[in-house]
């Protein structure tokens, strides 16, 4: 029986050793009751720590009948999940204190989302996609609602809920027809339909309609991004910086295991589909992106053109496009945690700092944090030589490649006009004087927080300076994908 | 003859409480018409020769998700909306978008290019039918299954997270 | 005779409601209670292809949904009573904290 189940331990091994951390931060936290919650980070980032090589080695393409698929692409993309929890979990500690919502809770519902997060990479079969799916959705309700004492925490979670179940809805809906078009939910069988049969069936052109839309949501493209600012603004910083990265990554992952892997065959047909979102999504997001004022709100935008300029990776259905994707996730997890980190350590030690003109003078008064800040805007930006401009060379020079030389153009024109806003961070760091000193002053307990800083600046120069070493590695990932 | 009047009846019944869901002015008539629709759901469930899904349905849909409705419309005395503008401005451009969306949908489900029979199950293999999704359930489906358990945890410690805590603080200010 | 299309139909035009219901109402309760119409739909729509197309997938999917969706009902109006602590209102456009 248990062959014909096809159970393998070994497959979920990351997932397990997760959830085992996750019930012991859960125990940990009614035994120290009323004490300080700060031993519960650090048990929840030595697990994210020992899941890292877990996901490293596990390598068992097909288990659960079929169910995971845990192969090298979601050993690359449980990785980035895990280095990206674990860097938020450091700065969360000091954070949560300071905002009165130092709660144990916070600690396992970020492990289960990043559980949920692993699930949906390694997920073979649309039933366990959902269930995954709800894992990490259901987490982050939670998490960006954290500051229960906080309007704006709450207001964004609500926002974040309606619109995200709503896109449940839609997802599930096109998968009901993707399951009438092949009378199968398993990705193979999916992808054995659509190279057998015809292309045209409405089934199926409904089916990929209603999914790409439900993903969408979950990516913030253009026009389902409405919750995205709203939700990264009212969530507490720390889980902004999760949000941004593990779920917008987790939802790349499907995307490519879907419709790079197994509507490979239908690429003409879904290609212009995909076009028009990635197009729209680059230039709403940075033209929007230069009005804003509050640095959140722009770096959620950021994040929007950003996925848009991910998407050309994944339309480009070859293994430069997809390794490119999971390259440029890599470099976005580094520099956009560096970045979040660096306002989380403003915020919390001046009480303000959401705006952009608070960083006024930044640079005279603390030089080092005004260079990492500017170095993290620097490779969102994508200059050389940090990471983010080799991720976006390799996604651009692969849509060249395919011959998409309208959207790399239009890539080009939105990396141009979101020059202005990272630019407008530096301008008023370095060239600015700063009105009132004293906000300044750096507080104790900042240690975690330059800890995490320093690894993502070094982390995001690295990549920029050795990024065969890293390519190589997302070369290998996409591998079982292309086959 | 008999299935078709039967679904004409509970279907009319469906989208006639569904859309007095949306258009209610209380939120209690709202759920109560939902409760209505839920109902209807069942019983097309059991037209589909799946009495396990229209049990499943009533338990949970009518007995706990409707129950919690309710629970959540009277502790939090929302009572009535205001009778003028309980929409938005966007309904202009929603409702519009909304029915195109169906008409489109629709024509592309009549339209339709599959080539399933039309004879449903054979009746031997639904006599046991909630053994049959039993079976599947612990067999090939075991693994999202056990997930799923993950995420009714998840709810259970989000809904205390977020409720119990708020109470406490709210004692100490 | 009963075919596909029919309930196809039916669960496109519950879905259709529950679309408009989450666009149109103000009142976070009955926008709630138009979710609930989405998944409804779907699962209507995923026993019907099961019972069509002979597999067995789609109820067991059925069974997941329902489950969820009352995960996601728990932590939806645990969201909504923190909103009303706060606000004292659960009116859409009343909640504009977040503006940019």
């Amino acid at each position: 029986m248990t062959n014909l189940l096809n159970i393998n331990y070994y497959a979920v091994a990351p997932e397990l050793v997760l959830i085992g951390f996750a019930f012991l931060v859960l125990i940990l936290d009614l035994l120290l009751k009323g004490r300080d919650k700060a031993v519960l980070g650090y048990v929840t980032a030595f697990g994210l720590l020992v899941s890292i090589p877990v996901s490293y080695f596990t390598n068992e393409p097909v288990s659960f009948s079929g169910m995971v698929a845990a192969d090298s692409f979601s050993a690359f993309f449980n990785i980035v999940f895990c280095v990206a929890a674990f860097l938020t979990t450091l700065i969360s500690m000091d954070y949560m204190k300071k905002a009165k919502a130092d709660r144990g809770e916070y600690y396992y519902i970020t492990l289960f989302a990043v559980i949920g997060m692993m699930l949906m990479a390694s997920a073979n079969d649309f039933v366990n996609l959902y269930a995954g799916l709800e894992l990490m959705a259901l987490s982050f309700y939670v998490l960006v609602a954290f500051k229960i004492n906080d309007n704006k925490s709450v207001e964004g979670a609500l926002k974040y809920f309606v619109l995200g179940a709503l896109s449940s809805g839609i997802l599930l809906y096109g998968i009901s027809f993707l399951y009438g078009y092949a009378g199968s939910t398993n990705f193979a069988e999916i992808a054995r339909a659509a190279s057998a049969g015809s292309s045209q069936n409405m089934f199926l052109i409904l089916g990929v309609c209603l999914t790409v839309a439900g993903f969408a949501f979950k990516v913030a493209l253009f026009p389902f991004h409405l919750w995205s600012p709203d939700a990264y603004e009212g969530a507490p910083t720390p889980v902004t910086a999760l949000l941004s990265v593990g779920s917008k990554a987790a939802a790349f992952a499907v995307f490519l295991r879907f419709f790079a892997g197994s509507l490979a065959v239908l690429q003409p047909h879904w290609a212009m589909l995909i076009w028009v979102f990635s197009a729209a999504t680059m230039l709403y997001g940075s033209v929007v992106g230069v009005s804003q004022k509050n640095i959140v709100r722009m770096l959620a935008y950021s994040s929007i053109a950003h996925a848009g300029i991910i998407l050309i990776g994944l339309l480009v259905t070859n293994d430069k496009g997809s390794s490119g994707v999971l390259y440029y996730l890599l470099v976005y997890a580094f520099m956009n945690i560096g970045a979040f980190s660096v306002i989380t350590l403003f915020v919390r030690n001046n009480g303000k700092g959401a705006n952009i003109c608070d960083y006024k003078g930044l640079a005279s008064k603390r030089p080092w944090l005004a260079f990492f800040m500017a170095l993290f805007m620097v490779s969102l930006a994508g200059i050389p030589p940090t990471g983010g401009f080799t991720a976006k060379f390799f996604i651009l020079a692969s849509a060249v490649n395919s011959r998409y030389y309208l959207l790399a153009g239009i890539a080009v024109v939105s990396t141009v006009i979101s020059l202005f806003f990272y630019a407008k961070v530096i301008f008023y760091m370095y060239m600015k004087e700063a009105d009132d000193a004293s906000v300044f002053t750096a507080s104790p307990g900042a240690a975690l927080y330059n800890v995490v800083i320093v690894i993502s600046a070094v982390a995001t120069v690295l990549i920029g300076i050795f990024p065969s070493v890293f390519m190589d590695m997302a070369v290998q990932a996409v591998k079982p994908l292309l086959m | 003859m008999m299935e078709q009047v039967f679904f004409y009846i509970f279907s009319i019944i469906a989208v006639i409480s569904a859309i007095s869901v949306i258009s209610a002015r209380s939120a209690v008539r709202s759920a109560f018409y939902l409760i209505i629709t839920l109902m209807q759901v069942a019983a097309i469930f059991i037209l589909l020769r799946s009495p396990f899904l229209a049990a499943v349905q009533v338990f949970i849909y009518v007995g706990a998700v409707m129950v919690l409705f309710l629970f959540a419309v009277m502790v939090l005395d929302i009572g009535r909306e205001k009778l003028v503008a309980y929409m938005h401005h966007q309904s202009v451009i929603a409702v519009p978008a909304v029915i195109v969306f169906f008409i489109m949908g629709a024509y592309m489900i009549i339209r339709g290019g599959w080539n399933v029979s039309n004879a449903g199950f054979p009746e031997a293999a639904l006599a046991k039918s909630s053994e049959v999704i039993g079976k599947e359930m612990f067999g090939r489906y075991l693994f999202p299954f056990e997930v799923v358990s993950l995420v009714l945890l998840i709810a259970l410690i989000g809904a205390v997270a977020l409720v119990l805590r708020g109470r406490e603080k709210d004692k100490q200010c | 005779m009963l075919t596909l299309s029919h309930y196809l139909i039916l669960s496109l035009l519950l879905f259709s409601i529950g679309v408009a219901g989450v666009l149109t109402r103000r009142n976070i309760i009955v926008v709630l209670m138009s979710l609930e119409l989405i998944f409804n739909s779907v699962n209507i729509s995923l026993a019907a292809f099961s019972y069509y197309l002979h597999s067995l997938t789609g109820m067991v999917f059925v069974v997941f949904n329902i489950t969820i969706a009352a995960a996601e009902v728990a932590v939806g109006l645990a969201i909504l009573v923190c909103v009303y602590r706060r606000r004292r209102t659960t009116n859409v456009d009343e909640l504009d904290e977040l503006k940019g």
